[in-house]
């Protein structure tokens, strides 16, 4: 699987955000942009990567409900947005492009950015070929240091005390470009560490080249939003340390590409922080804890956008259902095979206990 | 001849000028104060973080992660117990991103009592910090080894705890401890490094030619050679073990001190060979005595030298209390003094089963 080319396209592209995103002031909050209408080859290829996502997550969930794995946590419901953010980012190694912090929802952006399905798989079944962790770490948390994937955590809100650091390291750097991009959900705003990168990433003077994304589905994990939270949104407190906010339907791949790229350019130009909050739902549950079961009264991202997409006679109902189809075989083929891939020996457990090498600092 | 807060200062200052350290950092590290302590004094790279301990540590993994070289300073270790799950991920990154990313960063942070620093300025962190895999930590017990440890600290490619004895930070060198490059009168040391008082914002330090000493981790210092038994310790209780030792001389107790220096990875080679020279042990530490790394010890050697000893192991550390008293009679009772280490030696040396 390949990530777009979206450069090709870029001043298209350009031109249809700036004219539809909306005005990211201080104090934007509020109402939800209009749906803007972008190219249909990025419609396209946004389609394609959420329904290889969602098709992943449907496979995970199957694994572990047949004891293929241990534990299911993932991104159904957030295919829209991460899709598009996956596609924005400047991806590559080291300060000069973005760094990602993201959470346990975030296939979608590692699919498009072109991480293959069959490796989520080999986390899920813990196989010594899982390239994620070899066996160690629960499926969605992802790694990637060749493109600035920081490793994923369970604990909760603990990227957004970490990001300011690779922030801080994007700071310094005389005409730098890479930003720091980090992602969490509505509960999880409550920890200390989401202040915390509120107040490091906005200290005058010293602004750190932050976005913050929420990706909001008003669940919490077992306090939902109302329960928590005594704002309308979670961007508002941005506010308080003037940085420009915005909330959007992150359930619409294109109002989604077009926010995101509006606050990647504002944070790629001005090196100063921006507060995105995105609309989303949550289709599978918290956790296969929960049951992993499809949740039917949310908004279903994939569905919406496929019905647009007929409308807009680009693709026929029947055409998705065949691709559906085959990437549902094409991933079950690819389970069958990662089932029988070596398990990690017992004495592995003792690698990587301490690095012999300075690798992040550019030692091979 | 250097304290050892005027050692980490130029270790600081060689790390930052020679090898690679790029922030420095903590609340009140950067000017005008530079450090609490005064460990951050003079150096370019400082700077003051807003007061969140969780901030400092994010920071500096976030700063690593990125391929930098930060030094972070949490203030007091007191207030390093909000951060435990950070620095967690500190140390497991390595292991559970298998091998793809390293996090090379020092923190530091002062420890233990000796001063009068009441409840929360007094507590020890060996215990927790040796609960933590992923990390190194050390902990001078002089001038020399805070510098030659902090370079280690600094070159290591994975994280390391530098704690740092806050009763010994302002004892001066003795003969032997010198670092080398430093001039050997201390007046002189301290108008060239030692910011003056009121305002500084003109001062600049007038850094010494220093060498670079590495001290390795992992590697113990037999800090008194001695036959009749063994005391393993760091930290303050190096130079308290040292004291009581002598005055025990006039007793015909001839007292081995080893300096272990490194609490993880610890160096169990010098301890086997000491243990099996005296075949008496004493672990002394600060720490509150249950779940206590000196008991670590004790289970290790009892498992494995059990036949060897002559008395059973015994942990003399802080008392089990949940907190550590001002006034001085509370404070003396609540951690090792030179006259219970004394009474611990005797009782160790003279056993007979």
């Amino acid at each position: 699987m390949t990530a777009l080319n979206v450069s090709a396209s870029a001043s298209a592209l350009d031109a249809a955000a700036a004219q539809a995103a909306p005005a990211a002031t201080p104090g934007s909050g509020g109402s939800l942009p209009q749906t803007p209408a972008l190219p249909k080859d990025l419609c396209l290829r946004m389609h394609d990567l959420m329904l290889r996502a969602r098709v992943l997550e449907e496979r995970l969930i199957t694994m572990y409900k047949q004891g293929d794995g241990y534990f299911w946590i993932g991104g159904p419901g957030e295919e829209a947005f991460n899709v598009a953010l996956g596609l924005l980012v400047d991806k590559g190694q080291g300060v000069d492009h973005d760094y990602l912090h993201l959470h346990y929802r975030s296939s979608a952006t590692l699919l498009a950015m072109g991480a293959d399905p069959v490796d989520s798989l080999r986390q899920m079944k813990n196989t010594a070929t899982d390239p994620y962790s070899k066996g160690r770490n629960f499926a969605g948390h992802y790694t990637a240091r060749k493109w600035n994937v920081a490793p994923i955590s369970s604990p909760i809100e603990v990227q957004f005390s970490i990001a300011i650091g690779t922030a801080k390291a994007q700071q310094k750097s005389s005409g730098a470009k890479g930003i720091t991009i980090v992602q969490g959900g509505d509960a999880g705003t409550a920890e200390g560490d989401f202040a915390t990168a509120l107040v490091w990433s906005s200290r005058k003077g010293q602004e750190l080249p932050l976005l913050m994304i929420v990706t909001n589905n008003r669940f919490g994990i077992s306090t939902p939003f109302w329960g928590q939270h005594g704002y309308e949104q979670i961007a508002d407190r941005g506010k308080a340390f003037g940085m420009p906010t915005a909330v959007v339907d992150g359930n619409d791949p294109e109002a989604s590409y077009a926010a995101i790229r509006r606050a990647m350019d504002y944070v790629r130009t001005e090196r100063k922080p921006y507060l995105l909050e995105a609309m989303v739902s949550r289709l599978h549950g918290h956790s296969s804890a929960s049951g992993a079961n499809f949740v039917k009264d949310e908004v279903d991202a994939l569905a919406r956008f496929e019905s647009r997409i007929e409308e807009r006679k680009w693709l026929s109902r029947s055409k998705m259902d065949e691709m559906r189809a085959q990437y549902t075989q094409e991933l079950l083929e690819a389970s069958k095979r990662v089932r029988v891939e070596p398990q990690p020996a017992a004495e592995s457990v003792w690698d990587y206990v301490f690095a012999d090498k300075n690798y992040v600092g550019g030692e091979k | 001849m250097a304290t050892m807060v005027q050692a980490i200062r130029m270790a600081l200052h060689v790390g930052e000028s020679r090898l690679g350290v790029t922030d420095i950092f903590g609340e009140d590290v950067g000017p005008p104060l530079g450090g609490v302590f005064t460990a951050t004094q003079g150096l370019k790279t400082a700077w003051n973080s807003p007061l969140d301990e969780r901030g400092i540590i994010g920071m500096a993994i976030g700063l690593a992660l990125a391929g930098k070289k930060p030094v972070a300073e949490i203030q007091f270790c007191d207030y390093a117990f909000n951060t435990i799950d950070l620095l967690k991920i500190a140390g497991n990154t390595y292991w559970s991103s298998a091998g793809d990313w390293n996090v090379p960063l020092v923190m530091m942070s002062p420890v233990g009592a000796g001063i009068r620093g009441s409840i929360y300025h007094s507590h020890s962190f060996d215990a927790q910090a040796t609960r933590i895999p992923g990390w190194k930590i050390v902990m001078p017990s002089n001038p020399r080894d805070a510098y030659g440890l902090l370079l280690s600290a600094i070159v290591d490619p994975n994280p390391v705890m530098f704690l740092k004895p806050k009763a010994l930070l302002r004892v001066k060198a003795r003969p032997g401890e010198e670092i080398p490059g430093e001039p050997t009168d201390e007046k002189t040391l301290s108008k060239m490094i030692d910011a003056p008082l009121g305002d500084r914002s003109q001062w600049q330090p007038q850094w010494p030619s220093l060498e670079e000493l590495y001290i390795p981790i992992g590697k113990a210092r037999v800090a008194r050679e001695g036959k009749h038994l063994t005391v393993l310790t760091y930290g303050r209780n190096v130079p308290m073990a040292l004291a009581a030792a002598e005055e025990l001389v006039a007793d015909n107790i001839d007292v081995e001190v080893v300096d272990l220096r490194s609490l993880h990875p610890y160096d169990w080679d010098a301890i086997v060979k000491s243990v099996r020279k005296t075949r008496r042990v004493l672990c002394l530490n600060e720490d509150t005595e249950i779940t206590n790394f000196g008991e670590h010890l004790v289970r290790r050697i009892t498992e494995e030298l059990f036949y060897e000893l002559f008395a059973p192991p015994k942990l003399l550390a802080g008392a089990h209390l949940p907190g550590i008293g001002l006034a001085d009679n509370l404070e003396m009772a609540s951690v090792p003094q030179k006259q219970s280490v004394k009474a611990a030696m005797v009782a160790l040396a003279r056993h007979e089963p």
